[in-house]
């Protein structure tokens, strides 16, 4: 039992409980970052370690905080990471660094980080934690990426910085703007709720018929 | 007086925090349903960024950067901002209950309001002088509640539009959303 709920904790963050586009929180650097699928890439990869090892710690240490101070000890816990994660970024990628500029000081207001941390972390194990971090890191990459390659395709014919629409193609500038991030993002979201509502119709009905059949 | 005017409306309007810099979503989609609690949220926004703006101000001129201490940037400011908040819903409670009746429940989301910290790292990283750290914060918290107040507008209208259900809620609240990023766009003049 313990093994299929290992998975089952891995697995929500990528589709059932998606943070972007189920819970729709932390839309701000989806919005932001997602200019090109490196950009993307990058935000992803940074805010997942965020989230994990922050995870992690929190999930190590949530038997001896005091209950009162609990989230402002989450947060400092949440802000060393991001100091980390952004001397990090500074020091080896200066060129990604420059181009998410705010962005990364602010994943420590994203609210996925301290979301998982209240909602999971201070009640699970150190296992299951990790896991949860990585589910719901890699559920918000995918996010992102989808999002920045669509962008860097519409905006620049071009994806990873590679021509992939041929010469014909006129580039349209909106999608590299904010109006872009908006308006795909809300048809990425309409998306995935038609999926979910489909799915959900389909498993009324199977449930319908199994009792019909029942009977 | 000319450039602070100038740094008012470029926070306000054309660098609008919501439309053109993606701060500050969280409470733009969760609580713009209604015209009267976008106004509440509005408000409470604009007072503890203009707040924080000049907090942050202070502590990193006196203390950070005097000490050479500018790597503990995100973690003093935000830790600063949490405790402006508790702070100012602590005064707003004995002092003004009616304010704090009418604003309460925003403020505990204000902390994690990324348009707050994104102002505070802002200013640092333009290091715009005291009195610009303080017009930029009210352009940018004008412009933030006005964002938000166009949308609760809109948005109680298209509850009572016929749509595709996957569009209801969050996918056309962000459609729209992209196509009032396209009218502010004419500010900056495309």
């Amino acid at each position: 039992m313990a093994k299929t709920n290992y998975v089952k904790e891995f697995l929500k963050g990528l589709w059932e409980e998606h943070p972007t586009f189920v819970m729709l929180i932390g839309l701000c650097p989806v919005l932001a970052t997602s200019t090109s699928l490196k950009n993307a890439l990058a935000m992803g990869i940074s805010t997942t370690a965020v989230i994990v090892l922050s995870n992690i710690l929190i999930s190590l240490v949530r038997n001896f905080i005091p209950d009162e101070v609990r989230l402002p000890s989450y947060i400092i816990i949440v802000a060393t990471f991001v100091t980390l994660v952004d001397l990090f970024l500074n020091a080896y990628f200066p060129s990604i660094y420059q181009v998410l500029g705010i962005f990364i000081p602010l994943i420590v207001v994203n609210c996925i980080v301290l979301g998982r941390a209240e909602a999971f972390a201070s009640k699970n194990g150190v296992f299951a934690s990790t896991l949860d971090g990585l589910g719901m890191g890699f559920g918000f990459t995918w996010a992102l990426s989808t999002l920045g390659a669509i962008r860097e395709l519409l905006a620049r014919g071009e994806i990873f910085e590679i021509k992939v629409l041929g010469e014909g193609y006129v580039p349209m500038q909106m999608f590299g703007q904010a109006p872009g991030a908006f308006i795909i993002l809300g048809f990425l979201v309409a998306g995935v709720t038609y999926i979910k509502i489909r799915v959900q119709r389909k498993r009324e009905l199977q449930k319908i018929s199994e009792r019909s059949s029942a009977a | 007086m000319k450039e602070l005017l100038l740094l008012f409306l470029s926070a306000a309007i054309i660098n609008n925090f919501l439309l053109t810099r993606f701060l500050g979503h969280c409470p733009f989609l969760g609580v713009s349903k209604e015209v009267g609690t976008s106004f509440g949220m509005g408000i409470a926004t604009t007072f503890v960024m203009v707040m924080s703006g000049i907090v942050t101000w202070l502590l990193n001129h006196y203390v950070l950067v005097p000490y050479g201490l500018e790597y503990l940037q995100t973690i003093v400011f935000i830790l600063t901002i949490a405790t402006l908040v508790q702070f100012v819903e602590m005064v707003l409670k004995k002092h003004i209950p009616a304010l704090h009746r009418a604003l309460g429940i925003y403020l505990p989301l204000i902390t994690t309001n990324c348009a707050v910290l994104g102002l505070a790292v802002m200013a640092v990283r333009e290091s715009y002088t005291f009195i610009e750290t303080v017009v930029f914060a009210l352009g940018g918290g004008v412009g933030f509640s006005l964002a938000l107040l166009l949308m609760a507008g809109i948005r109680e209208d298209l509850r009572e539009t016929d749509m595709p259900e996957a569009f209801r809620g969050a996918g056309v609240a962000l459609i729209t959303a992209g196509i009032m990023a396209m009218a502010f766009m004419g500010f900056a003049g495309f």
